[in-house]
């Protein structure tokens, strides 16, 4: 198949940046989405052009490191991550547009990549456990209630990758916040720090510069691992809870 | 943002109960009016309930607006470069809405509060101290219930996202089921009052009231 793809250029974090138009040609629809990019890349680099610089790692869906707004979704049209969506999602004579993440807590690196550092740094903040170093501890000797240990894995599947971001009209980090905030609200493990944990992850997530949630849902229809929107109801209930504890 | 604007579906729950009273004549109409002015005496003076009304209504307005200034600052700040493409796959319109729908909103309240309760405009030039001689003269004229329609429509689409908007706020749909409930709801309430509020200036318009 052959395509027009209109791809953000944009050579630093200083540079103001410029949709730039490609046409690539030859493109198979067994593809992955990133695989056509390196073709394109491939062109660039034998015509002497610097090549278009993009996030990915894995290829597999599991890592988070890929992103790219697609056509004015992030992952693009199906419900995955671009390393695992296939040219197959596109027709021949398609005009793609890709541009990067766009929040100003993620600045643009080059081209489509950008700093999802402020992620790392909410983590930081109140995102682990205490727990006693050594030898691993036996597996049952904390019992887990079915019901919890399967909404813990369930938000647990969250891979960082900022598509809620990216998706969100006011580039909130809500999902990303809710998702960690109620995986480790479900176990045991998580409750010791269960309070401070909210209301300092909630500081950090502020303090990075993401926006309030005004819960539109754009960024549970664009997770790639179909993260609920009730746990932002779980991150509001339990700051509620922790504020009202005094923390 | 949640608790003010469940103060605000709270006031116009009581508020679309009054106007419907207009289906049951002029005189109970105006009797209902005037009792508004003496509900709770003597435990609160003449007019009392009215302002205890008019100041919670205007803390709710205060916060609410704050609110939402405050959050679209920092929405501006954390997306300073728009996207050349952006789909809002996951939204539904209402809640792409809400500011300028909530801008819109204050516009009519104050136009609002001009006609019926401060300034009490009669756009036909007739008499004003009979409110409900003034609701059917104001109706009568087409334009005036145009306006009030579409500002019904706004209405219904601001409570469509804003009613779920506020129980997700408060925490209180933290599962699918409370979820799709939550939504219902919103729904519910959207309908009814935007519908509740519409037929009075539609039965008027049509001589169904007169």
């Amino acid at each position: 198949m052959n395509l027009t793809l209109k791809i953000w250029r944009q050579s630093g974090a200083a540079d103001k940046g410029r949709i730039h138009t490609y046409e690539v040609s030859g493109i198979s629809e067994d593809m992955s989405f990133l695989e056509m990019l390196d073709v394109l890349n491939e062109q660039l680099n034998e015509l002497g052009e610097e090549p278009i610089a993009f996030d990915s790692d894995c290829r597999e869906g599991i890592c988070g490191m890929c992103s790219l707004m697609i056509n004015g979704e992030a992952h693009g049209p199906e419900v995955t991550t671009t390393c695992q969506l296939h040219m197959r999602s596109f027709k021949d004579g398609d005009t793609i547009t890709i541009e990067p993440w766009r929040s100003g807590a993620f600045p643009v690196l080059k081209d489509l990549c950008v700093d999802r550092s402020a992620l790392d740094r909410i983590i930081q903040s109140g995102g682990y456990i205490s727990a006693n170093t050594g030898s691993a501890p036996e597996a049952n000797s904390v019992p887990v209630p079915r019901d919890n240990a399967v909404r813990a894995f369930n938000v647990a599947t969250c891979i960082s990758c900022g598509a809620c971001v990216a998706a969100c009209p006011n580039g909130s980090a809500s999902l990303f916040l809710g998702a960690k905030i109620t995986h480790l609200a479900e176990l045991p493990q998580g409750q010791p720090e269960r309070w401070s944990r909210v209301v300092d992850m909630t500081a950090q997530h502020d303090h990075e510069g993401f926006g309030g949630c005004t819960n539109i849902g754009e960024c549970a229809a664009a997770c790639p691992k179909e993260i609920p929107l009730d746990v932002i109801s779980q991150l509001n209930k339990d700051l509620r809870t922790a504020m009202r504890h005094g923390h | 943002m949640a608790v003010s604007g469940l103060a605000f579906v709270g006031f116009v729950l009581g508020h679309m109960y009054g106007n419907l009273k207009a289906f049951s004549g002029h005189d109970a109409f105006n009797e209902y009016a005037h009792h508004l002015r003496e509900f709770g005496e003597p435990l609160l003076p003449h007019m009392g309930f009215i302002w205890l009304m008019r100041v919670g209504l205007l803390i709710a307005l205060i916060v609410h607006v704050a609110a939402a200034v405050e959050l679209t600052r920092r929405a501006r700040k954390a997306r300073p470069v728009k996207y050349v493409v952006k789909k809002h796959t996951g939204a539904i319109p209402a809640s792409r809405l809400m500011r300028w729908g909530g801008f819109t909103l204050l516009l009519f309240i104050v136009w609002h509060l001009v006609n019926f309760t401060f300034g009490k405009v009669n756009v036909q030039g007739g008499e004003t101290d009979d409110p409900y001689n003034l609701l059917v003269d104001t109706f009568d004229v087409w334009w005036m219930t145009l306006i009030y329609l579409a500002a019904m429509a706004m209405l219904g689409a601001h409570l469509h996202h804003g009613v779920w908007s506020s129980l997700q706020t408060l925490g209180l749909t933290g599962t699918a089921a409370s979820r799709a409930r939550a939504k219902t709801i919103s729904f519910a309430i959207a309908i009814l009052i935007a519908g509740g509020f519409s037929i009075v200036p539609i039965a008027i318009l049509a001589g169904i009231i007169d």
